[in-house]
Formats: structure tokens, sequence, C-alpha cells
């Protein structure tokens, strides 16, 4: 009788698989989006139905043309993970084409160039995000004010379909986010004491009933996602535990010496996609580093990035081009932040003799 | 303009001649190069690269680019040294990896001619006149000189047997589609 | 006693209960073993009997040569059959040397040496009793346990440390000679103590064994140098260096022992064997091995002639119920792939696992999508996803910068990969093939070296001869010089 020899071992292997993982971050964004969808009602949820749909279509085109199999990557999730981050990170009632164009940033553009599923640099979603942001600004910061399904006043089947696939834009898409609300409140010379006291409160914010992106709103149950990712062991508390302790203490500090000027800490945690962002952009797994230490770094590195670009720079929101400046700097981070071999100094020499 | 015109061609006419001057003084006779790629060579003189031995062959990677894959009982190894010290990429894809072999001499057909043991530039063959040759198994590194030489074709090159002492684990083929 | 963490480890499916409450069965002779002569780690045995030759039972058969080697002894008496090439228990399913015996079935013992008291036998008389006998290290590493005991008269040695961590999944052969064999297992661990000149004992077995716990604590209740420890289930426990690290917070530095720290690890099989050895005279010639996986009928312990061929062991459990996808020597994290049942037990073989495809969970590779878990569980500190990358780009020289020769292999980094990749199939290769280049290398300096000495020799006789010419031709020139001058 004859056996397989071609393997070295192990001959076990753990439950484990990359749909798996994929699997239970979606399973782990479900609540969130399903207030957002009740929250923003019908366009909302033809927006996302396209932008997954988008980004499968593009991995399938894509993989088509590399003369790849098709079902092993198309089915194990990340292709969809893509497109409902990138969907969340949308204005609620924005038109089909961003997402489309979206679809087409972030799957042959920022993942198929590189080589496909683990080889990107940057976080496909956050590079569609940003790219749209910066080539269409308009129709990327008109923010809508909630419009919950069902409810009086808010679209219907038909008139959903119209928004998100008509032309004209309707009057109550007038609004900004919180954040870009301060931000022009500020360039006008209302200092942030002032206009904070505008923006919908703490308990509010965290609830989510309030003008944003699917995944600005619902704080509370993408916070509620993060903790099953926690739980799940899917991500560890490096990334997001920085990343929000970076924030907060920056905003907190900075809000104590002078509060006219700087944001707080809470209303930098609660505010933009802050906790989406620590939780499940910059915890992407392909282009945040590997070792622990070298995330705790990544980490603080999104932070402060974060802070000040919301407090210095043009943008109102800036978790999105914090993490792609830190997955630019994952390589050098992993080849610096490595664990310390076993029985050898941080510097790879044998660890001396008691004596020696 | 003039005197920018001659202070630049001054100083380009000195700062030549002192280069000149230096290749002249500096000069290196023997190239270091040569003698950093003879050391990576066996240095058995066998000539199966098809230069006279070690020494031109050095000189030739130096000076001419002669290929890299020519040195057969160096092997692989030898291979990737000579290209990574030259810096230029190892084609071994037309380079047929023999392995290691030695050379076995026939005990029927030798005549105890001596020729091989002329050869032997590792004094890996011990006999004497009209008796049997032996090969000293671990002093041979299969440069096949003596094998060439044998008037009687009493020596073959074996190759150096896998054993579990030398077996290792190859490369996993199977391997993700990218 | 406190315990000291250990870095990263996984824990995987032990699957023991198969095998862990069932006694150690002793197998009847079979029909014929097969003794191989390289069943250590060192040069081979040489044989001293020859085909035809009868042999009682622990009879030497095969001598150890040289410094690191043990002997092989005849597991019961019978006749040697033949010396030859028989396919070796290893993935490579090459042959090697092996010395073929006929059982008569009177398994009549030969005369053995006499019993040593431990109490009054010297340090060097344990270790040549144990050299003597052919123990080797019984839980896999195969090293001379009588070189390993000789450390002492190296090292100042504080500590044995008795290894009964088992922690490779399905094994249960330590767990069952531990519950079956305790006094047998303490009285051999204190005269290793005595061999090494270690004032403590502590048996380190990790918490999922509670009744060889209890059994071992017991045994060992009445000996104050005796401590028995209970570690954290975590694979891998039992690498020695990260059991040293566990029970004495000491970390070993790479490319030391941990004999230079003052401990020595030795696995509770080799006390037992040692027991036998100087207690009773008695040679190694059988070992318990487990037998286990999905597709074996009668999962049990099986106490075994060394030699007999894996397929008999296989029978006795009742056969297997399906074929099995991977059959394995040793335990299924670092456990070697078996090319076929026809291979003889050795000293070394703790196990024999017929896995189904189901308990194998093989995958299609996929890509890497760089989750870092493999970095976080590898108990050594290494980067097992970089590693990797550097050798499938064939970039050995990175991968031996980046620590691949301070792998273990101990098979978690692949066990956790989402991805499927047999990263430590890599680090195999990878080792493998730097030790090849090694060898190599070494081969051409010795070239060198004798081609220098050739061109030497050459060079002298030429000058030699250049000079006889030159005297020959000053002789003759004198000579002329004086006939043109005699006639004058």
């Amino acid at each position: 009788m004859m056996t397989y020899t071609d393997k070295s071992g192990p001959f076990t292997h753990a439950a484990t698989s990359v749909s798996k993982t994929m699997n239970t971050v979606l399973l782990a964004l479900v609540p969130a989006t399903l207030f957002d969808i009740w929250l923003f009602g019908w366009p909302a949820l033809f927006l996302f139905a396209i932008t997954i749909g988008a980004c499968m279509g593009a991995e399938a085109l894509c993989l088509n043309w590399a003369g790849k199999p098709l079902k092993p990557t198309l089915c194990d999730g990340s292709a969809a993970l893509t497109g409902w981050l990138l969907a969340m990170s949308l204005p609620p009632w924005a038109p089909w084409w961003i997402a489309v164009l979206g679809a087409v940033f972030a799957i042959p553009l920022a993942k198929h160039v590189f080589g496909g599923l683990g080889q990107n640099v940057f976080n496909p979603a956050m590079v569609a995000r940003v790219a749209l942001l910066v080539s269409f600004p308009v129709q990327m910061t008109l923010f809508v004010l909630p419009h919950p399904m069902f409810a009086t006043g808010s679209p219907g089947f038909m008139e959903a379909l119209s928004i998100t696939f008509g032309t004209g834009t309707l009057d109550s898409m007038s609004a900004a986010s919180a954040l870009g609300f301060i931000k022009t409140e500020l360039s006008r010379g209302v200092p942030v004491a002032e206009s904070i006291k505008q923006v919908p409160s703490l308990m509010d914010l965290a609830s989510g009933v309030r003008i944003g992106s699917m995944g600005e709103t619902s704080a509370v149950l993408v916070l509620l996602g993060g903790l099953v990712l926690l739980a799940r062991r899917i991500i560890s508390w490096h990334i997001p535990v920085t990343v929000l302790g970076t924030l907060f203490i920056m905003g907190t500090l900075f809000n104590a010496v002078d509060p006219t000027r700087f944001t707080p800490g809470w209303f930098h945690l609660m505010s933009g996609a802050t906790f989406l962002g620590a939780f499940f952009i910059a915890t992407d797994y392909v282009t945040s580093p590997v070792s622990k230490q070298g995330q705790l770094v990544y980490g603080i590195g999104i932070g402060l990035l974060t802070w000040v670009i919301r407090t210095f720079a043009g943008y109102p929101e800036g978790m999105a081009f914090a993490v792609l400046l830190m997955n630019s700097l994952t390589p050098i981070i992993d080849q610096h932040f490595r664990p310390r071999m076993f029985g050898r100094t941080r510097k790879g020499q044998p660890l001396p003799l008691k004596g020696e | 303009m003039l005197i920018a015109v001659g202070s630049l061609a001054a100083m380009g006419i000195a700062l030549g001649g002192l280069l000149g001057i230096a290749a002249r003084y500096l000069h290196v006779e023997e190239d270091p190069l040569e003698n950093e790629l003879m050391g990576l060579l066996p240095g058995s003189q066998c000539g199966q690269c098809g230069f006279v031995g070690c020494g031109q062959y050095a000189a030739a990677l130096a000076h001419e680019h002669a290929p890299v894959n020519l040195c057969a009982p160096g092997g692989k190894s030898v291979i990737e040294a000579l290209a990574k010290r030259l810096g230029v990429s190892a084609d071994t894809s037309d380079h047929e990896e023999k392995g290691p072999e030695y050379a076995l001499i026939n005990e029927d057909l030798c005549i105890g001619c001596l020729r091989c043991i002329g050869e032997c530039s590792t004094d890996a063959i011990v006999g004497a006149v009209k008796s049997v040759h032996t090969v000293l198994t671990e002093n041979c590194h299969g440069c096949a000189k003596c094998f060439k030489i044998c008037p009687t074709e009493a020596i073959t090159m074996c190759k150096v047997p896998v054993t579990l002492g030398n077996w290792h684990w190859d490369k996993p083929h199977a391997d993700a589609q990218h | 006693m406190k315990l000291f963490p250990v870095r990263g480890g996984i824990h995987p499916d032990y699957r023991k209960e198969r095998t862990s409450e069932g006694a150690i069965v002793a197998l009847p002779l079979p029909k014929a073993l097969y003794l191989p002569l390289q069943q250590h780690i060192g040069a081979p045995a040489e044989p001293v009997v020859k085909a035809g030759d009868a042999v009682k039972k622990g009879q030497l058969l095969a001598k150890g040569a040289g410094a690191v080697s043990a002997p092989t002894h005849a597991p019961t008496s019978g006749i040697i059959s033949a010396i030859t090439e028989v396919a070796a228990p290893h993935p490579s399913g090459l042959a090697q040397l092996t010395i073929v015996l006929q059982p008569d079935g009177k398994d009549e013992w030969a005369e053995l040496p006499a019993a040593l008291d431990p109490s009054t036998a010297s340090p060097e008389d344990i270790r040549a009793r144990v050299a003597e006998c052919g123990i080797v290290g019984m839980g896999g590493a195969t090293f001379p346990s009588a070189v390993k005991l000789g450390l002492g008269t190296q090292k100042p040695i504080e500590t044995l440390l008795l290894n009964g961590a088992e922690c490779e999944p399905y094994l249960t052969c330590d767990d069952r000679v531990m519950r079956e064999y305790a006094a047998e297992v303490v009285d051999g661990a204190r005269i290793m103590a005595r061999a090494l000149g270690a004032a403590k004992i502590v048996v380190g077995i990790e918490t999922n064994k509670p009744a060889a716990l209890a059994a071992m604590t017991e045994a060992a209740k009445t000996f104050a140098d005796v401590e028995v420890v209970g570690v954290p289930v975590q694979y891998p426990m039992g690498s020695e260096r990260h059991l040293v690290q566990a029970i004495t917070g000491l970390e070993t530095p790479a490319r030391k022992l941990t004999a230079d720290l003052g401990v020595v690890v030795h696995n509770v099989g080799t006390a037992r064997a040692v027991h036998d050895a100087v207690r009773f005279g008695r040679p190694l010639i059988a070992r318990v091995v487990t037998v286990s996986g999905g597709a074996v009928a009668k999962p049990q312990n099986l106490e075994v002639p060394l030699g007999t061929l894996v397929s008999e062991l296989v029978a006795f459990c009742g056969g297997l119920t399906e074929p099995p996808r991977r059959i394995v020597n040793g335990g299924p994290m670092m456990g070697q792939p078996l090319p076929s049942l026809d291979v003889p037990v050795i000293k070394g073989t703790c196990g024999i696992l017929a896995l189904t495809a189901v308990e194998t969970n093989e995958q299609p590779v996929g890509p890497c999508i760089r989750c870092g878990t493999c970095v976080t569980i590898c108990p050594c500190g290494l980067v097992p996803v970089e590693m990797a990358s550097y050798i499938r780009k064939d970039n050995l020289e990175a991968a031996a910068t980046a620590g691949v020769t301070d792998c273990v292999s101990c098979g978690s980094c692949s066990y956790i990969c989402p991805s499927h990749i047999p990263l430590v199939h890599y680090f195999n290769y990878a080792k493998g093939a730097l030790a090849a280049q090694g060898r190599e290398q070494r081969k051409q300096d010795k070239t060198k070296e004798l081609v220098e000495i050739h061109n030497d020799r050459v060079e002298k006789l030429a000058q030699a001869k250049r000079e006889a010419a030159a005297a020959k031709k000053a002789a003759a020139a004198a000579a002329a010089a004086a006939q043109v001058e005699t006639p004058q």
C-alpha cells in the first residue's frame, strides 16, 4: 500500500480558512449595516447592493483576465468585504456610478494591479474612497438627513430608484457631516466651543440617528461588531486600541490647551467613521504589519495622522488618508519591528550565558 | 567671459592631468576581481569549462563576460556564488544540473597504467604500476579528467547517491496560483 | 511551583482519549524483525553477527561506532537470516542496512550484564551501562542517552528535567508509561540524575494528563529530590528549550545547549529504559508505540519488539477501516510521513498514525493574506510568512538571516495558516538545502586543499628533477673539465 509522502508535516490542521475569517468580519458588520439601511432607506440599500455587486463583478473580471480560477477567490468573501466597507464609507444617497467607479478603483487598480488577494500595498476600500473624494468632492460630501425606512417623508421604492439611478439631487441632501460642519464653521471664524454645541450630542452620535456615511452613523453597533471580532480572535486589540487611544489622547490634550481651536477627544471618537476605521479598516490583514510590535506602531501612526489631518488639513475626515499613509509604511514597519527570536537578543545575536 | 572660460579650461586640464597621473601611479597590476573569482572556483584545473584552467576561466569571467554556468564540478553553488559576485543573474536553466559525481574504476578493466593518477589533481587515485587502481571517493570531486584519459574505459562517473544522511525535503510544489 | 510563560504556541485538537484509557498491550512476536543499523543520531552501528548466526534475546547484534552512536540488540532469540538493505521508516523511502532476525519462538534470554546498584555505582559505570544497552532518546529525537548523561562531566548540572509533556496530539505512550510504570520511571530518573550529578529532578507533565500526574506524584512522594509539576497545555510545550523555559524561566541561548544553563532534559520513556538497563541489565529491545488515527479500527498503545513491521502493529489493532490519507511516524505535528507500512519500528518510533483525509484537513494552498497569526504563535519568535516568501523566491541566504535555522519545525504555523500554506515544509526544505550547501562548501574547500597539496608535491618533484638535472649537468661539466684538464 502506498500513501502520500509529498508533503512534510503537520498532518492536522486548525479549522481556519480565509473564507471563514472574511465571513466573520462580514457578519460582524451586519448589525451596523442593517441599522444604516433602516436609517437611510431604500437608496442606501440600493447603493449597498450596487457597490458589493460591482466589486464582485470587477473581481471576477480581473481573475478571468489573469487566468486564475474564479471560484476560490470569489467565494472567500474578500471582494465582498471590500465592497461592503466601501459602501459603508460612501454617502448613503450617492448615485450608482459612484459605487461602480469606487469598485473600479478598489478592485482592479488597488488590488489586482499588485497581484490580487494578499499582494496589495494599500487598503482597496480606502483607495477607492479617497480617489472618489478627490475626484468627486461634491457627490462625496453631500450627506443626507436620516430618512428612516417606511417613515413619512422617506423616499419610497420608486422614488429611491430615481435617487440612486437618476440625475438630480434632492433638497434634503445639502447637509454636511458633523466633522465637516465644525471645519466649515472654524474657517468662518466660529470657535469650536461654539459650533460643537450645534452638532448632535454624544448620545445621539453614539446611537447613530444623525448625518453621515453609513459607517459614520451607528458608532455603537460598529463598536459591537469590533468587539465580536476581538472575541473571535479575528483581530487583536493592538491596532484598534492604539488608533482610538492616540486619537482620544491627542484630542483631549489639545482641547484642554485650547478649547476654541481643538475639538475634544470624545468628539473625535464618536464622529467620522472612527470606530469603523479602527476596528474594520486599519485592521485589514493584508495592508497592516504582521507582528504585534509593528501593529502598535502602525496604530499609533494612524491615530496621530487622523488627528493631524482632521485638525489641520483641508479635509474634515482623515481616517482614510491616515490608513493609506500608514499602509505605505507597513513594509518598513515589518522590517524593523519584529518579535525577538527565541534565545537571541533583539539584534539577532545569541543571548549571552551567565558569566559570559 | 574669458576669465571664466580660461579658469574652467585650466581646471579641466589640471584635474584631467591628475587623473592621468593617478591612473599611472595607482595602477594595479593584478586584477583583484580575477583573484576573487579564482577563489570561488574549485581550482582543480579540470578544463571542463572549455578554458585551460580555473585561472583562465576566472580571467574570462572578469573581462570577457564568459557565462557563469560553465563549471561542472562546482555545480549550482559555484554558479550562484559567481553570479552574485559579478552581479549578473545566474541562468541555470540551460545548465544541466548533473549533481555531484565521483569516479569509479572497474577493476576488471584497469591495466595499472598510472595515467589517471597523473591526471588527478586532488590525489584521489591510488595505485602502482601494473596493479589495479582505486579511487578514494571522499577525495574525488568528479572533474572526470581520469575518465577521459583512461585507455581501457575502465573509469565510470557515478552520481553521488542520495542517502538517509543527505536527503532533504524538496521545495514545496503545491503553491498558490499567483 | 511557579511556572514561567512561554511565547506563542497553539491548542490543537488533541484526540488523545482514543488511546489514553486502555492499558499497554504487549504485541505477540512477529514472524521477522528488521533492525536497522541506524536507529539513532550519529554513526551507524557496526554488525557483530552474520547471516546464519543464532542469537539469544538481548544479545548484541551491532556495536556502536564512535563517540556518538548506539548498539542494537536482539529483541528475541532466533536466527539472523540476512544483513541487507531494507526500506527505512523515513519519508524518502530509501533503504538502509538492516539486520533481519527470524525469531525461533523460544524467546530465550542471553546472559545479561550484572545488575548495578545505583546507590553505589559510579556515574561512569551508569553511563557505560546506558551506552552498552543502546539507550537513545525515546521521545523521538533518538540522541544517544549516554552522551547526554555525560554532559555532567563538562558542565555543572543542577537539574534533570524529565519530559512528560507529550504535547503532540494523538500520542499517549508517555502518558501510559507514566501511569503504569511510575515507580520505574522515577527510579530511572534518579539513576540518571546520579549519572549527571544533578541534585534536583523535575518532572514536567501537561495538565491534560491528570492520571499520569497523580501516578507520578504518588511515586515521587518518598523522594525529596523529585518534584512533579503540571505544565500548561500548550503545544509545543514538549520542546526541550520551551519546557526548560516554562519550568526554570531560563531561555537557552541560540546555538547553546540547555546543559549550558545547568539543565538536562530526558524523556520519561528513556528513564524507564535506564531503570531496566541499570537494575536488570536489560538492553533496549522494545518500546511502547501509540497506534492511532481515524483509519485504525482499534487504536491502542502497544509494547512492541524493536524491528517489528508497522503493518504488524496495524494488523494487531484490527487493521484499517478505510484507506488513510497519510501514514505518520510520530505525532501529527512533527511526525514524518511513511511511504508504506512495510517499515520497521525503531527506537524513536513513538507513534504510528493512520490519518483520514478528514483528520488531515488538507486544502488547496491559497494566497497569503498576511493575517500574522503565524508570527503571533511562533514559539521561536520568528516571522514565518517572511521566511516562506524568501524561500519561495529561492533566497535561502535571506531566509537564513531571518532565522530559518532557529526554527524547530514544530508545525504550529502550518497548522494555523488559514491559507493552508505549507510553511514548515518550506523551512524543512530550506534547512536541508542550507545543510547541503554547507556540505558542498566543505567539499570544495577540501578539494582546494587537496589541489594545493598536489600542486606543491608536483612542484617539489619538478624542482627535485631540475636540481638533479642541474647537478648531473654540473657533474658532467666537471667531469668534462677534469677530462680536459687531465691530459695536461
